[in-house]
């Protein structure tokens, strides 16, 4: 048989941990090859050896048969590996073909870069994989499913024939999943071959030929994904059984906790983008915000959270009017905040994961005993936290920006719940996460209604806001335009709901 | 982990040691011997009880300048200004020296927290600024700089002298001085400052790795979104960064008004301490105890440059050039940093 690639028992080490114990990997020439494990198994890892960014302890990579070295992502380039990282790596204030040419400029014989050229090439690239980027848009006025094609064309622009994507649809909108999958057939219809991580089943099921699964740092193996199912992938990488569906009891809602009347809030450009707002959330349920990217989602959790001003209208949290007030109040008056992005919000990378443990409380006591620190309670907090919810770390002092994307995650949403809050907002929770751990932190999110929190649940997985919410909230243009209960209803009326049509007897009122 | 710490501690080590490479490399080539050129060298930094004196008094200023440039750095500023903040202190110092009559125990104090609050108001015109509009501090910093240089010249010339370029000497109540140290010195200028300068570093070291505050300031400087998701405010953070910043430098003025000279003069340009400052804090990897380590060496190459050309026939622009060396391998650490890593495997 015939592979592009072969990684051969590679074996990488970070100090405390073997992210990668003597794994082998094998891609044939053509095919989409998904890599799957949990949080923390050694997936980016893996792949950043391959990319030159880490030298393995052990091992050998074959290209096309051939014994290669790849010590630099330079190497890897000229082997036409390209890599569409989990976090990516643009430069905001540059244009997209001055990011894609960035390292490898064309030149006229004055030795000017020729823009124009380049501007010309991005284009026709675009066009032949239909990736619809405009070659002279900015970086930073641009979206993410966007500016992850700008990586994707980088790649291409450097003659990428094997692509590397970690996690790509984990940012993405359900229509852009769709979109991307198309761009993914196009590739290998133009003869490349690509290796995909992703958490999503699903996908894998969807666009996969084949797929290695990765527990632990050891590889468990590779199977054909003709021959296999969700179910079996899942025990495959857990190494137990997976149940999707989450279980739960009726809610059981009592006194009214968050009300928000005619609110209205501006993005940071000045537009408005929440427009006369109206939603109230009780003690002991979960509503959760269904809605297309950009309908006002972001904008309304950041005034709730006091990170933006609202223009107008009010927020109550058990009656107390808390519109307008600064973060650190809004944190006090009994709100908890899992952010969407978690690396520009959640944590502060350079920091211990003790010490973002305390990221909200480390002035109050046991934390502070007036302004002096006390680091044994600090971390006696976070080693508590580190083991409830199962974050992978070597330990509590290991910098956050090593953790794996799902563990930081992990993180996160222990710190958030921990505090236990009386609203508890939870902005795409699972984004990242692998199917044990979203099970887990579903679990957990029922757990805390159940104790009598509220809790509002946004995230563009329908799944998600269909399996835990227990009532539904579609945002539309700036408004919740229904209100769903979600025994009732189904993905296609909530479709159309989100794209802005009226259902005929979709009540506003369940 | 241990082995990162490692590294971070070797690269300075190893830069001052291709610093001093180069310098002996420069050496031959002029023509002189570079053995007794470092001989002569050390010989003016630690030869004698004298020299050793004049060295710890060169090192105390450089000591405030390191710590004030590295303590805006750890929450993610850089501080151009402690050249200014520098001069204000001194002249602060000098003023309250001659216009106050008072037992010592209340004039030095007051003396130095003048001369620490005048810094501190250098510092947070460009916090402020910083913070409120957003404009970036090594603009106003450097402009800053500037004010001071000229406010100082016209101060001393029309308010605290009438036409002079020099100041009287201060009060011997404000000073720093002190015949005990100057007498087991050979009568070098050494003074109490240097005491002054390493509580200064524990203070330092105190504030960022015990404290909340430091906790704030760290956070602030590494990731500004997540700590004011945190509830942190940034702008305060960010003045309160610049004003203990400026704090700290103005003590290191008034280390050469209240200790050294007892004085104030003209300047024609500047002093220089605090644009060292940045290298002692670069040398000192932005820590405390490196900026006191990074400090003495300064001192250290500055004293003993003075030999040099006596002892060895070796030009003093010489030793800027080692001294400049030094820093190039301290900013390319990076470098060092790959060949160490590289080294590393290699072995293993
Ligand atoms: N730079 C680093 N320094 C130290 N340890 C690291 C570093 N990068 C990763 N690790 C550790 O290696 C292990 C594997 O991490 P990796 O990022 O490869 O996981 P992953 O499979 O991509 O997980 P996820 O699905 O959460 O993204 C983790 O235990 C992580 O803590
Ligand atoms: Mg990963």
């Amino acid at each position: 048989m015939e592979y592009v690639i072969e990684m051969l028992n590679i074996r990488k080490e970070f100090p405390g941990v073997v992210a990668n114990d003597d794994i082998t990997m094998q891609v044939k020439k053509g095919e989409i090859h998904a890599l799957l494990g949990e949080n923390g198994a050694g997936k980016s890892t893996l792949m950043n050896v391959l990319f030159g960014l880490y030298q393995p302890e052990k091992g050998e990579i074959r290209i096309n048969n051939e014994r290669v070295n790849i010590t630099n992502p330079n190497i890897a380039n000229d082997l036409g590996i390209g890599m569409v990282h989990q976090h990516f790596m643009l430069v905001e204030p540059f244009t997209v073909t001055q990011n894609i040419i960035l390292g490898s400029e064309p030149t006229r014989k004055s030795g000017k870069i020729d823009i124009k050229r380049a501007e010309k090439e991005i284009r026709e690239l675009s066009d032949r994989y239909g990736l619809k980027v405009d070659p002279t848009a900015k970086i930073s006025d641009i979206s993410v499913g966007m500016q992850q094609r700008v990586e994707i064309l980088k790649t291409l622009y450097r003659g990428a024939n094997i692509l590397i994507f970690d996690e790509p649809t984990a940012v993405l909108t359900p229509q852009e999943i769709k979109e991307l999958i198309e761009i993914m057939h196009a590739l290998i219809r133009e003869g490349k071959s690509i290796i995909l991580i992703t958490h999503k089943l699903k996908e894998i099921m969807e666009v996969c030929d084949r797929c290695t699964v990765m527990r632990k740092g050891k590889g468990i193996g590779t199977v054909d994904v003709k021959d296999t199912n969700v179910n079996e992938l899942a025990s495959l990488m857990v190494g137990r059984k997976v149940s999707f569906t989450t279980e739960k009891t009726l809610a059981n809602p009592k006194e009214v906790v968050l009300q928000i009347a005619d609110l209205f809030v501006k993005d940071t450009r000045k537009v408005e983008l929440v427009k006369g707002l109206n939603l109230e959330i009780k003690a002991g349920e979960i509503v959760g915000i269904a809605g297309i990217d950009g309908n006002g989602q972001t904008e309304l959790i950041e005034a709730l959270t006091g990170l933006t001003k609202a223009e107008s209208g009010t927020i109550k949290l058990r009656g107390k009017p808390i519109t307008n007030l600064k973060p650190r109040k809004v944190t006090e008056s009994g709100i908890g905040h899992i952010p969407q992005d978690r690396h520009k919000y959640g944590l502060v990378l350079d920091y211990p994961i003790g010490e973002n443990m305390v990221l909200q409380t480390y002035y109050k006591e046991p934390f502070s005993k007036g302004t002096i620190l006390n680091y044994k309670e600090i971390y006696k907090k976070a080693t508590e936290l580190i083991q409830e919810y199962d974050v992978r770390t070597p330990s509590a002092y290991t910098k956050a920006s090593a953790l794996s994307g799902g563990n930081q995650q992990k993180a996160i949403i222990g710190r958030e719940i921990d505090r236990s809050p009386d609203l508890l907002i939870a902005a795409q929770p699972t984004r990242g996460l692998d199917v044990g751990a979203i099970e887990f932190i579903h679990k957990r999110l029922i757990e805390e209604r159940d104790k009598g929190r509220a809790i509002l649940l946004v995230s563009f997985e329908l799944d998600e806001i269909m399996d835990v919410s227990d009532r539904i909230a579609v945002m539309f243009d700036g408004e919740v335009v229904a209100e769903l209960n979600p025994e009732q209803t189904n993905e296609q009326e909530l479709g159309l709901l989100m794209a802005g049509s009226q259902v005929n007897g979709a009540g506003e009122n369940q | 982990m241990t082995t990162n710490r490692l590294i971070s501690i070797l690269i300075p080590i190893i830069s001052v040691i291709l610093g001093l490479i180069a310098g002996a490399i420069i050496m031959l080539i002029s023509g002189h011997n570079p053995i007794e050129g470092y001989a002569a060298l050390w010989n003016g930094a630690f030869g004698d009880q004298y020299t050793l004196g004049e060295t710890i008094r060169r090192t105390t200023p450089y000591i405030f300048t390191g710590l004030a440039v590295a303590f805006a750095f750890r929450s993610g500023l850089f501080n151009i200004g402690a050249e200014g903040q520098v001069m204000v202190g001194w002249l602060a110092a000098v003023w309250v020296g001659l216009a106050v009559d008072a037992p010592m125990y209340i004039h030095l104090p007051l003396a130095l927290i003048t001369a620490a609050a005048a810094g501190a108001v250098w510092g947070f015109v460009p916090g402020l600024l910083k913070a409120k509009l957003g404009v970036h501090e090594v603009i106003v910093t450097i402009m800053m700089n500037y004010i001071a240089l000229y406010s100082m010249n016209a101060i001393i010339r029309n308010v605290l002298t009438e036409k002079k370029t020099t100041t009287a000497e201060i009060h011997g109540s404000a000073s720093l001085a002190s015949e005990w140290l100057q007498s087991i010195t050979y009568f070098s200028r050494m003074h109490y400052g240097i005491l002054i300068a390493l509580f200064a570093a524990i203070i330092m070291w105190f504030i960022i790795q015990r404290t909340s505050i430091g906790y704030e300031l760290k956070a602030v400087g590494f990731n500004r979104h997540a700590s004011k998701y945190a509830g942190m405010n940034v702008s305060k953070n960010i003045i309160l960064s610049m004003v203990i910043a400026g704090a700290f430098a103005g003590l290191g003025g008034a280390m050469e008004g209240l200790g050294t000279y007892g004085t104030v003069s003209v300047m024609s340009g500047f002093t220089n301490l605090g644009f060292d400052g940045i290298a002692v804090a670069l040398l000192g990897g932005n820590n405390a105890f490196g900026v006191v380590l990074a400090a003495i060496l300064f001192g250290a190459l500055k004293e003993g440059a003075g030999q040099m050309p006596t002892g060895a026939g070796v030009p003093t622009e010489l030793v800027d050039i080692i001294i400049a060396l030094i820093i190039l391998f301290v900013a390319s650490s990076y470098i060092i940093r790959w060949a160490l890593l590289r080294f590393k495997k290699e072995g293993k």
